[in-house]
């Protein structure tokens, strides 16, 4: 089968007057139909931009310099503003970690929910717009959703406000949704219910689902398959259980080694040493060279390439050998 | 063995009051009350010299203020918190230094004007605890402690990075040589690779300076990691504080269950969510009895009616839940 989502050798590229910054440098990944795949990352790792460039959202300075987005075949990247405007949205939605933000604070949820749909299909009544505004808020688990569409963002809580958002992105039954950071900012117990109305939702509707977040035990939860992101490149990728159990580049092992929890009292915690380096100007060679342990003189020459592994990953690493498996 | 520090019965209430408009209407035959946070309610609890004891809840259940409270920045309602002076290993410091805070967000607690040099000493100068000729010295020597370079001196907040920043203010924190650390979501804002590198520090320190720590965070993985001793929030009240296998093992309260199920964590690999229902009440409007009543399954009439009493239901475990009489 296809994978609705196939994002070749991506790079979005920042030209700031202090120089070009390479947010996302050599992207590639594969979603396919009701799929979770989680995009994971520090900050600055360009796990946002590559969100954003999918949606055709990034601003100048900023631009796609190179390669190809394809969703269902069709180059997005290629697109015209305009027809950008007819997939987002629509056929492709997002959310963002603040539904705050992304809510409009002086318009009542129906108003948002309604011109949703309206916008992208003019045909569309205003009572069936309204009457799938109702349903879409009964699918996320909102009580009473008649009341709730009159009522305006600032009149929910966190959690109701980022389910809001889920409806709004779900309701014209999108291919794929991308969700940046959507339960960072919530309390536990409702970043539980968000992760399990997602869940629900791709299992339901079959919508491919790219996860973007640093957390790493909630696409541990989720995922079908992990990429994780280091200075502008996904440095290792492959099935979720394969990544968390046996991580073969350095620093999906430093990730997972610093991840507090009960496993590990008594004992210090893994640390990667240093910091991520300014994007600005990398190190030739390896972007991790200066924080692995594992660094040789062939890493700070060379940039190394994805190597595929047995058990169907790809890793960015010069001490990984073609077909080998952890 | 006598508590380092002990917490009775502190309360914190914080009240709206009326404006002018709500008092003429009011005085017209309107009835306008004030609205009243009660956002620590009558909290309990001592913590031993060497001990970590972590504050766990979500967001509005009071444990930020709880801490404020105990490290002397925010003065309760009611209650008190006494620190043991006769266990203190530092006589000559004024009692007000022996308890510091470190903040969750090391961009608005560092003052941008000063320099490093500047933010580190200017307590210990204040209160006499070095010399002004020493300041030099002094500085290098604590920004070492935390390891960072003594070549970032003279630099300001704005030229460190969000680890660096929050090694400063740990810095600063000990520059008073303090015995107790409030530590307020102080890894929150840190990436994870950084986060392990803070944590790392606070224990090392711990062992090092004989520090005994509250460490306040909604992260329950690191509290699982750091703590001796979890105390369990929920809307201004305890409800349950455990020795920290007990509460990874065996927790008692229906609340705290339901938090350790919705942790995600890396070891269980993928799996369905099954999380409980409902909202967190607003503090404001607190429901009856149990404040957790409206979202636990287990919920009788009496969980409705009274507020649950916080039981020792075994040798260090206290829970405040109705189901305890019953079984």
């Amino acid at each position: 089968m296809d994978p609705i989502l196939q994002i070749k050798d991506l790079q979005t590229h920042f030209f700031t007057k202090a120089g070009v910054l390479k947010a996302v440098d050599g992207v590639s990944l594969e979603i396919g139909a009701g799929e979770i795949v989680g995009l994971v990352g520090e900050s600055g790792s360009g796990k946002s931009i590559t969100g954003f460039s999918i949606m055709g959202l990034v601003d100048a300075p900023g631009r796609i310099v190179g390669g190809q987005i394809l969703f269902k075949g069709q180059d997005l990247a290629k697109l015209s503003p305009a027809e950008m405007q007819a997939y987002r949205g629509n056929r492709i939605a997002m959310i963002f970690q603040d539904p705050m933000m992304t809510l409009n604070p002086v318009l009542r949820i129906e108003t948002q929910m309604v011109e949703t749909i309206l916008s992208h299909d003019s045909s569309v009544s205003k009572i069936d717009a309204h009457a799938r505004a109702r349903d879409a808020l009964g699918l996320v688990g909102i009580s009473s959703p008649d009341e709730r569409l009159r009522a305006y963002p600032h009149q929910f809580s966190g959690g109701m406000r980022q389910r809001v958002s889920i409806a709004i992105a779900m309701l014209n039954r999108p291919d794929l949704i991308i969700a940046d950071e959507p339960t960072t900012a919530l309390d536990v117990t409702i970043q539980g219910q968000v992760i399990h109305e997602m869940q629900r939702l791709c299992q339901e509707t079959k919508t491919a689902l790219l996860w973007i977040t640093h957390d790493l035990a909630v696409v541990a939860g989720i995922a079908e398959r992990i990429c994780v992101m280091y200075a502008g490149r996904v440095v290792e990728q492959g099935p979720n259980a394969n990544v968390i159990a046996a991580p073969m580049h350095p620093y999906t092992t430093g990730l997972l080694g610093s991840v507090p929890g009960q496993n590990r009292r008594g004992q210090p915690l893994q640390q990667i040493e240093g910091m991520v380096p300014s994007l600005m100007n990398l190190p030739t060679g390896c972007a991790f060279q200066n924080r692995c342990n594992l660094v040789s003189d062939i890493c700070t020459s060379t940039n190394p390439d994805a190597i595929s592994t047995k058990d169907g990953r790809l890793v960015r690493c010069h001490n990984i050998a073609a077909g080998d498996s952890a | 063995m006598t508590p380092l520090l002990t917490v009775s019965n502190l309360s914190r209430d914080f009240v709206k009051s009326l404006d002018m408009v709500a008092k003429v209407l009011n005085r017209l035959g309107q009835n306008y009350r004030e609205e009243v946070v009660h956002a620590v309610d009558d909290v309990s609890f001592s913590v031993f010299k060497g001990e970590i004891v972590g504050v766990v809840g979500e967001s509005g259940c009071g444990k930020s203020t709880l801490g404020r409270m105990v490290a002397g920045i925010l003065p309760p309602t009611s209650g008190q918190v006494s620190f043991d002076v006769t266990q203190a290993k530092n006589t000559d410091i004024p009692d007000a230094l022996r308890t510091q805070m470190i903040f969750q967000d090391p961009f608005s607690s560092l003052n941008p004007r000063k320099r490093v040099i500047d933010i580190i000493t200017e307590a210990p100068i204040h209160h006499k605890l070095i010399a002004p000729s020493e300041k030099r010295a002094f500085a290098i020597e604590m920004l070492q402690r935390v390891g960072l370079d003594p070549d970032t001196l003279e630099r300001y907040p704005h030229q460190f990075s969000g680890g660096q920043r929050q090694r400063v203010g740990i810095a600063r924190a000990l520059a008073v040589s303090p015995e107790f650390l409030v530590c307020d979501e102080s890894i929150a804002a840190l990436d994870v690779s950084i986060q392990a590198q803070i944590i790392n520090l606070f224990v090392d320190l711990k062992d090092s300076y004989d520090l005994t720590y509250l460490f306040i965070s909604h992260d329950i993985g690191v509290i699982e990691h750091i703590s001796d001793r979890v105390i369990v929030m929920y809307l201004g009240r305890i409800v349950e504080t455990a020795p920290i296998e007990t509460f990874v093992k065996q927790p008692n309260h229906p609340y705290t269950q339901a938090l350790l199920a919705g942790v995600p964590r890396l070891e269980v690999g993928k799996r369905q969510y099954e999380p409980i229902s409902g909202e967190i009440p607003s503090p404001l409007s607190p429901p009856t009895g149990c404040h957790f009543h409206p979202r636990c399954k287990f919920a009788t009439a009496r969980c409705k009616a009274e507020k649950p009493a916080l039981r020792e239901i075994a040798p260090a475990h206290f829970s405040a839940c109705h189901l305890n009489d019953e079984a």
